[in-house]
């Protein structure tokens, strides 16, 4: 068991390692000065010069990766010129929205399409089967700033139920947090939703035709024992591998339903960071993204020891 | 030896086999989800191609006195002859008064060609890195390391880290969407190639002297293409919903070219007064990528080998 | 004591089940009557396709959505369970009746204990509080003599042999003592030592409770080892039915004396072996050594194959024979270069390949050839079977209409139509597809072929044929051949010489007159005392 998990951590470095590479590479492939490039459109020839030294550019660029990357293990991630503060404070103010997003999202994403999934499966050709396919598909096919907009319409403009955009930080009002994360998180919730609730049924289907699923019959089980006992917890691990993939798609959509619902959170900021040219907090963002992402999946492969016996090896 | 038992439980064998199989291509094709989905994709097709003659005007014309009207507004043209004349805006003009039919009707042409040229771009370079590793050992470690490393970064970040590199224009656009697609693509033939590599009939080919590249090409690649087809649908259609969230923020395609993600990025300022500047584009666009994905799920229930083995 | 004077356990009476529409027949089974009284053990016989595990698992309620039985009665116990609902159906699985399948490695639940598994028969069935329970599994675990009952009981399936986990499934399906038990292919799986002892169980175990068994098997060694009646069956039909030492010494049906002249008997023929020809091949120490490899992986070494030396002149036939796992498989592959040799040394004619570089090899592949086991997987599906039969040649500069007119001349050694050249594999039979791949192997004119478990997936009908076959080409072409198989009658009728392996090392070389009729060593002794149904020999019938 230990020693899966070791494995698994050291399994990550390499992924991880890449993933700094290409961060890093990212700056040094842009056309021009990076040194220019990272200053911004308005700095000096003093600044440009002092951030030379600073990333060492004058240097070889195994040099200056290395220079790069030790900054970043330190959490120095570097100063924005666009937003005039380092990059470490823009994050830390930023990443509450963000994070209270997600998580509101993956709970009720989870909570919604697991069930509906094993259930579409359980009646697989039913209407209900039908309805969760159909529903899955658009759910895949409607982006979603098209659907923020069309719940701000319905429920917040017509209805006027719910505050069209904005954050409240949940310390300061738990209540108006809430009412402002309800629709945000309803939107991101869609393609999750369509994306698990389509994997679950898919894959309590595949359990379902094994041939332990007819010994547990051949026992005289009822329907629902085989379904919740025996199906359902071999199923556990493709849905929870897809649940971990999907986080890439939950911060992807964070950007666009942040944009839509004025979220000032990290995918806001992103868009910022492009829309300025700000490269220190483009590539700290998205290689603290990445880092998140990686750990989750890191963390769900080694939650596949608790589902089945035969990953303790 | 009887003869006759031979041939009786040969035939019966036979016709047992023979309706195991029979091309999945002419299935795929009845699939009603393909007949839906392709029906639709090939409407917006003809959309896309007649766009000039659907009643449009020129989508970047810009009017300062027909600002912001609502669907079904009649509007007083100036023409270039100096005359005037008359026509009805359906959905409306946005904010510089150009006229939103004109533009989503165009805007069909920068969807579909973003969809097709991000599959087709993806699935080549996808194809050819997945052969070279599904074939060479040792490449094989170093090209999935860095396969893994690109797929460690979300997606739209990727596109978007790659646009802010780059600057926005379509080819631009075009690459940094396949960039994080390439990866999905290499995976699906490497493991085609792993897995029909081991397959006694590629063993008896081998065995009987074949080069290398001709195992390639006649008994290896052909199994890619039908998982390649799938794979290429859904790689389309999320790639015309990246380019469309891409340019509604601001960092796409030039605002100037109608396209879905434009038109929206444009409305969404005075959306609660004139939210038509969002809705008809996203229905457009939900419209089409639901066809390519409705055809996709028809074509991978046919196409897909796993499927199709199991019924 | 006289078993037809009890009342039945089971009785199926004008059983028909039909198809889907648009499969080949129209019934599955068809007008099936048949019983099974208690303490008896029924085999229900029959190649693929004969229906025979349709008929188990209507009698369990169990069968797939398609299929749908259409008129008859299924009697347990004198109570019609095609009328029962499912409810009752639940109620009378595993306390009644209950099922053992073919695939012990898959039927067990990964995620759950052995001990969890047995206990939920126990937990639905009855109202035993956890203690008695708990007791009750310890007991049965022993019954069917799994050691260490304690710990098998804690224990998940991936951490058990294939043998231990069908012993699992009988346990749990012997647990409430149920008056039928459908064993359904139960021993298929397993390797031939591993079947006997599983046999062994059943027999013992129905004995002792007077439990009817309904056995489901297309191996007439099975039969011939644990029947007491015997039904065979033909698409659905069942064409003969009777007391097993009837059935097995004097068939009355055509299809049955067919089917039993087709078993391979266990006893070699006498073969005149010439010591004459060249040798056309050779090992030398030949070894081969799987690692796990990887940088932070514990380094796993399986060594696959040790020190084989063998040797094949032209004109015979040298059988390697062993259990799976042995290494047998492994020798093969290493000989046709379909993997590298670790160690050892491959002499082909004067020429070492066991170390030639790839492209150096290139020309020497002609010389070997390989049939394999599935002829299903075989053949590239795309490609019409005329392609694939002139690759080949084709490969080694023959021009293509010289190599299709070579490609017909072989379709008629092995029997088949040469206009069906532009055919797709899909298109025949698994037999048909072998004779192909034969005549695949043969075009490219080779001086040694390797079927490595050729016959292996064909019914026993068809197995005969190809065997038949395989012998003449031999003989007519003065070839060397390499026989793989894990059937010790197959290899007692094909090979001049054999090789018992085990545990990737050759235990017993010799002349088959040599290793059948005299073993020397333990393990083969053991194997061939395995055998299903070594003491019946079986008949030779006029069809």
């Amino acid at each position: 068991m230990i020693d899966f998990i070791v494995r698994r951590l050291i399994a990550i470095i390499p992924v991880l390692t890449v993933v700094a590479i290409l961060v890093f590479l990212m700056l040094r492939l842009t056309p021009g000065d990076p040194a220019a490039v990272i200053a911004g459109d308005n700095a000096t020839s003093d600044q440009i010069a002092d951030i030379r030294t600073k990333l060492g550019l004058n240097e070889p660029i195994w040099t200056q990766f290395v220079i790069w990357i030790g900054d970043m293990l330190q959490g120095n991630f570097g100063e924005s010129f666009f937003f005039k503060k380092t990059v470490a404070e823009l994050i830390a103010q930023r990443i509450e929205p963000t994070l209270a997003l997600a998580v509101c999202t993956l709970i009720f994403a989870v909570g919604i399409s697991v069930p509906i999934g094993v259930l579409a499966a359980y009646r697989q050709g039913s209407l209900l089967d039908r309805v969760v396919m159909g529903f899955s598909v658009v759910g895949f096919s409607v982006p979603g700033f098209v659907i923020g907009y069309c719940l701000i319409y319905v429920f917040a403009i017509e209805l006027g139920w719910l505050p069209v955009q904005g954050y409240i930080r949940i310390g300061v009002n738990f209540w108006g947090f809430l009412e402002r994360m309800v629709l945000p998180s309803l939107t991101l919730s869609v393609g999750f939703i369509a994306l698990i609730s389509r994997i679950t049924r898919a894959s309590v289907l595949e359990v379902l035709n094994e041939d332990y699923i007819r010994t547990a019959r051949a026992k005289g089980l009822s329907n629902r024992v085989v379904l919740m006992r025996h199906a359902l917890r071999n199923a556990a691990v493709p849905i929870l591998t897809v649940i971990g993939l999907g986080i890439a798609i939950l911060i992807g959509g964070a950007v666009v339903t942040e944009s839509v619902f004025g979220l000032p959170g990290l995918g806001r900021l992103t868009v910022e960071a492009v829309l300025s040219r700000d490269f220190p907090t483009i590539q700290a963002v998205i290689l603290m993204f990445s880092v998140v992402y990686v750990v989750v999946n890191l963390l769900i492969d080694i939650s596949y020891t608790l589902f089945d016996p035969r990953i303790r090896y | 030896m009887s003869a006759t038992i031979e041939d009786v439980v040969d035939s019966a064998s036979i016709s047992a086999a023979s309706t195991k199989r029979r091309s999945l291509w002419l299935l795929a094709i009845r699939n009603p989800n393909v007949i839906i989905g392709g029906t639709i994709l090939a409407i917006m097709l003809l959309i896309a191609a007649l766009a000039p003659v659907l009643g449009t005007i020129d989508p970047t014309r810009i009017d300062p006195a027909g600002r912001n009207k609502k669907p079904g507004t009649e509007i007083t043209y100036r023409l270039d002859d100096g005359t005037t004349a008359k026509r009805v805006a359906i959905m409306g003009t946005d904010s510089l008064g150009r006229d939103v039919y004109s533009r989503v009707i165009y805007g069909t042409r920068v969807s579909l060609a973003v969809g097709v040229a991000v599959a087709i771009i993806a699935v080549l370079i996808g194809t050819v890195i997945g052969l070279i590793s599904g074939y060479v050992r040792w490449l094989d470690g170093i090209i999935m390391r860095i396969m893994d490393g690109l797929m460690a970064i979300p997606g739209i970040l990727l596109a978007i880290a790659l646009v802010s590199i780059w600057r926005a224009g379509l080819i631009t656009v075009i690459f940094a969407i396949v960039v994080p697609d390439v990866p999905r693509v290499v995976r699906l033939v490497r493991s085609v190639v792993l897995t029909v590599r081991e397959e006694p009939y590629v063993e008896g080919a081998i065995s009987v002297g074949t080069p290398t590249w001709i195992l390639m090409f006649r008994h290896i690649l052909p199994n890619t293409v039908a998982p390649l087809i799938v794979q290429g649908t859904f790689l389309a259609a999320a790639a015309i919903l990246v380019e469309a969230a891409l340019s509604f923020l601001g960092i796409g395609i030039p605002p100037e070219i109608p396209s879905w993600g434009n038109i929206m990025a444009e409305g969404r300022t005075l959306f609660r007064v004139f939210p038509h500047n969002i809705f008809f584009p996203g229905i457009f666009l939900a419209l089409t990528v639901l066809a390519i994905n409705i055809m996709g799920d028809g074509l991978r229930d046919t196409l897909d080998p796993k499927m199709s083995k199991k019924v | 004591m006289s078993i037809e004077t009890k009342r039945p356990v089971l009785e199926v009476r004008n059983l028909s089940v039909s198809l889907p529409s648009g499969a080949d027949r129209v019934h599955a089974v068809e007008k099936v009557s048949f019983t099974v009284s208690p303490g008896e053990i029924v085999c229900l016989v029959g190649e693929s396709g004969s229906g025979k595990s349709v008929i188990a698992f209507t009698v369990m309620g169990l069968l797939a959505k398609a299929l749908k039985p259409t008129s008859g009665e299924i009697l347990l116990e004198g109570e019609n369970i095609l009328a029962a609902d499912e409810s009752r159906l639940r109620e009378l699985r595993c306390t009644r009746m209950s099922m053992i399948f073919q695939e012990p490695m898959t039927a067990l639940n990964p995620v759950m204990t052995c001990g969890e598994q047995i206990d939920e028969v126990l937990n639905t069935h009855t109202k035993l509080d956890a203690a008695a329970r708990k007791a009750k599994i310890i007991a049965i675990l022993a019954r069917v003599k799994l050691p260490e009952p304690e710990r098998i009981y804690g224990s998940y399936p991936h951490q058990l042999s294939g043998g231990q986990r069908q012993r699992i499934m009988i346990a749990m399906a012997l647990v409430l003592d149920p008056v039928l038990l459908i064993a359904d292919e139960p021993t298929t799986a397993l390797d031939v030592t591993t079947q006997a002892e599983i046999l062994k169980l059943i027999a013992e175990l129905q004995d002792g409770q007077g439990t009817g068994v309904l056995f489901i098997t297309h191996d007439f060694g099975v039969v011939a080892e644990i029947a007491h009646r015997v039904a065979v069956l033909r698409w659905g039909e069942l064409v003969e039915m009777g007391p097993t030492e009837k059935i097995l010494s004097r068939p009355e049906h055509s299809y049955t004396k067919m089917l039993i002249s087709s078993v391979p008997s266990i006893h070699p023929v006498h073969r005149d072996v010439r010591k004459d020809g060249p040798t056309v091949l050779r090992t030398e120490k030949l070894g081969k050594t799987y690692s796990g490899s990887g940088f932070f992986q514990k380094a796993r070494v399986v060594k696959a194959a040790v020190d084989v030396d063998l040797d094949i002149r032209r004109g015979e036939t040298l059988g390697i024979v062993g259990e799976s796992g042995s290494g047998k498989s492994t020798v093969a592959r290493c000989i046709a270069r379909l993997i590298d040799p670790s160690e050892g040394k491959i002499f082909l004619g004067d020429t070492e390949i066991a170390t030639m570089k790839a492209s150096k090899l290139r020309p020497h592949r002609r010389r070997v050839q390989i049939v394999f086991q599935d002829p299903y997987r075989s053949m590239n599906p795309r490609i019409t079977i005329g392609e694939s039969i002139i690759e080949g040649p084709m490969n080694f500069g023959l021009k293509r209409d010289e190599a299709l007119a070579r490609a017909r001349k072989l379709m008629e050694t092995v029997r088949l139509d040469p206009n069906s050249l532009d055919r797709y594999p899909h298109q025949f039979s698994g037999g048909q597809r072998q004779r192909i791949c034969i005549a695949r192997a043969l075009a490219m004119e080779p001086e040694l072929l390797i079927a490595d478990e050729a016959v292996s997936a064909l019914d026993v009908s068809v197995q005969k044929q190809v065997l038949e076959l395989l012998d003449e080409i031999r003989v007519r072409l003065n070839l060397a051949v390499l026989f793989i198989t894990h059937d010790l009658r197959v290899a007692a009728q094909i090979c001049d010489y054999v090789a018992v392996m085990s545990k990737g090392r050759v235990v017993e070389y010799g002349s088959a007159e040599q290793v059948f009729g005299s073993p020397k060593d333990d393990y083969t002794k053991a194997l061939f005392a395995a055998a299903p149904g070594r003491n019946w020999e079986f008949g030779k019938f006029a069809a």
